[in-house]
């Protein structure tokens, strides 16, 4: 297990350093410098910024200090908000993110694995419809169509709740964005729970344990279970990652002062280095969920040998 | 790919029944022309009535788009200051309604489609067409390139891909064709992976064994058997890809990073209706149900055409 944790480890680092000197290529290859302002700057100025940014510096070079700074967890500064580096950027708008996409994951795993184990266990009933109308609906009806229409109904015609914003984590405006989350993620959870349970619930050896007599709920519940939420395992990665995607929809939908929205709006704005910097933290985050949960299943799965 | 790997038994028998037939017949092929296997595939399909449906409703909605701008009295960006945010009406052509300048929101929505739609031809086209090479060559070298290759896929597959579509937008530019090009950078693997597998286990198969044990010719091991069997998964992965990618390209213009004014496309539109769904939420409503309906067919002609050509399921 060591080995193969370490091994495992050992292959992100190439897509990590992929994705990063693929960014920085990109971000290079753009016309135009972070001192081509309106604002004319005088030589000596212009040579001065470009010295304390190394921008004076041969392209490699300037490459290398950037994974410098990346290894010390240094993003840079930000090109459009003047006086603010992305780190501070990041760390105002990373909790408001964190909050609602892991509230939401977590809600979603419960309620998923719920109904889509009722769903299993009574199928052709009104749970096992709404599963699969779920199913169905979060995956052809846009996270953006969603958000909208939810606005439209709960806080436009219905007047219970606020149309978007944030106010410290008061919970009325996270109620919203994380009902949408939690709605196109049970889609998806609630589905392949259901499925996989069925197939488990075929196996030999439940029916072994039927035939010994068990009740259904030991049977369910000690020997069905455990196989059966392999799956969803496996989701979690996935799911993590989409969950950091589709904050780039709920939170311009929302209006959230999260990272979704920085990437966004700095996207506008041609942000370049927010916007790299962005990137790239989400990807170590992404790659750092997928080999937790990759580690994760190789732990749970006894098929799984190493 | 389960769903594909037990095609091979039934299809072995199917050749070597097709070759004993023969042999006893000693007729060779008039005798044993039958129905083809798409011809079954095709009956199939037409027997699932939801994948039919949509069938039908796509090829509506791809002929309104065509052909309605063309039919009716509006243009798309033309704007009216005496008919602005007009709800749908049947009196004045406004079917439905107006947008906060006056521009006819039918008009708009087929435009939009036909933007969204040839995004997603041309995407999904490239897209197949990069697949389908990188997985066969990684399916036919093998080996270490094989390796290699699928290395660059996986490594594509942890890379949480709209935000580098939304560096690569910012960098490059957000004319059509770049919108194009990001998609198809992130919408390859799948394609890739499942050629890559089919073509690795086709090589191995007992059907080709069957085959080549039978004399049957190269090239007619590879157009009759291979060839129809990799075109059924492209089929299925094509359509499924099409969906995905129309998709994309709406959040990128939803998020203001896709098409640009005064071009249009139905995430633009949703995006511009979401602002003003308030006073007029059919401005969101409309272009809302077409991307979804289209989204809907793609998908149930997806899972039907998977039925279709995979003749164990049935």
């Amino acid at each position: 297990m060591g080995s193969y944790c370490l091994r495992r480890i050992l292959a992100t680092l190439p897509t990590l350093l992929v994705v990063v000197t693929v960014c920085y290529l990109m971000l290079h290859a753009t016309p135009g410098g972070p001192f081509d302002d309106e604002r004319k700057v005088s030589a000596v100025v212009l040579a001065n910024l470009q010295a304390k940014y190394h921008l004076d510096q041969p392209m490699w070079k300037q490459y290398l200090y950037y994974l410098n700074n990346l290894l010390h967890g240094d993003l840079g500064a930000s090109f459009r908000y003047a006086d603010w580096s992305v780190n501070e950027l990041v760390a105002k708008a990373l909790p408001v993110s964190a909050a609602i996409g892991g509230g939401a994951i977590v809600l979603s795993l419960l309620i998923g694995v719920l109904l889509g184990s009722v769903a299993a266990l009574r199928q052709n009933s009104a749970v096992d419809y709404l599963v699969m109308l779920m199913g169905n609906l979060g995956h052809a009806v846009p996270s953006f169509v969603i958000g909208p229409v939810l606005i439209l109904v709960f806080a436009v015609w219905l007047r219970l709740l606020p149309a978007g914003g944030w106010d410290d984590f008061a919970p009325r405006y996270i109620v919203l964005p994380m009902a949408l989350l939690v709605f196109i993620n049970v889609a998806t959870i609630g589905r392949v729970m259901r499925g996989s349970l069925i197939e488990v619930l075929h196996s030999n050896f439940i029916r072994t344990a039927r035939a010994k007599g068990l009740p259904t709920r030991i049977i369910v519940l000690r020997h069905a279970m455990k196989p059966a939420l392999l799956p969803v395992v496996s989701l979690i990665g996935p799911l993590a990652i989409s969950s950091i995607t589709s904050a780039v929809v709920t939170e311009t939908v929302f209006s959230l002062p999260g990272l979704g929205k920085l990437i966004v709006n700095g996207a506008a704005n041609r942000d370049y280095t927010l916007v790299l910097g962005l990137v790239v933290l989400v990807t170590v985050i992404a790659v750092g969920f997928n080999l937790l949960v990759d580690l994760a299943y190789a732990a749970l799965d006894p098929k799984i040998r190493y | 790919m389960p769903l594909w790997t037990r095609k091979s038994a039934t299809d072995a028998r199917r050749s070597a029944n097709e070759a004993l037939l023969g042999a006893l017949v000693g007729a060779g092929e008039a005798a044993l022309a039958g129905r083809s296997p798409w011809a079954d595939a095709r009956a199939r399909f037409w027997r699932n009535r939801a994948a039919a449906l949509s069938l039908c409703i796509l090829v509506a909605v791809v002929l309104l788009c065509a052909v309605g701008p063309l039919l009716l009295p509006h243009a798309f960006d033309s704007a009216d200051w005496d008919a602005m945010s007009l709800p749908p009406s049947l009196n004045n052509a406004h079917y439905f309604g107006t947008d906060d300048s006056g521009r006819d929101l039918l008009v708009r929505s087929l435009v939009g489609g036909r933007i969204s739609l040839m995004v997603g031809m041309l995407a999904t086209l490239a897209s197949a067409t990069l697949g389908i090479a990188w997985g066969a060559t990684a399916g036919f070298l093998g080996g270490r390139a094989d390796a290699l290759m699928m290395r660059v896929v996986d490594m594509m597959y942890a890379v949480p891909y709209l935000l580098i579509a939304i560096l690569m937008v910012t960098m490059l530019g957000r004319e059509f064709y770049l919108v194009v090009v990001t998609i198809t950078v992130f919408s390859w693997m799948d394609m890739a992976r499942v050629v890559r597998g089919q073509t690795l286990s086709l090589r191995s198969r007992e059907f080709i064994e069957a085959a080549r044990a039978l004399g049957v010719p190269t090239r007619r091991i590879i157009f009759g058997h291979v060839v129809p069997n990799l075109l059924g998964v492209v089929a299925v992965y094509t359509t499924v890809t099409v969906p995905g990618v129309i998709l994309t390209e709406s959040v990128l213009s939803f998020l203001g990073l896709g098409i640009q004014e005064p071009m249009t496309s139905w995430g633009v539109l949703i995006h511009d209706g979401a602002n003003v769904m308030e006073i007029s939420p059919w401005m969101l409503l409309f272009p809302a149900a077409l991307l979804s309906v289209t989204l809907y067919c793609f998908n149930y002609i997806g899972d039907g055409l998977r039925d279709a050509l995979d003749p164990k399921d049935v």
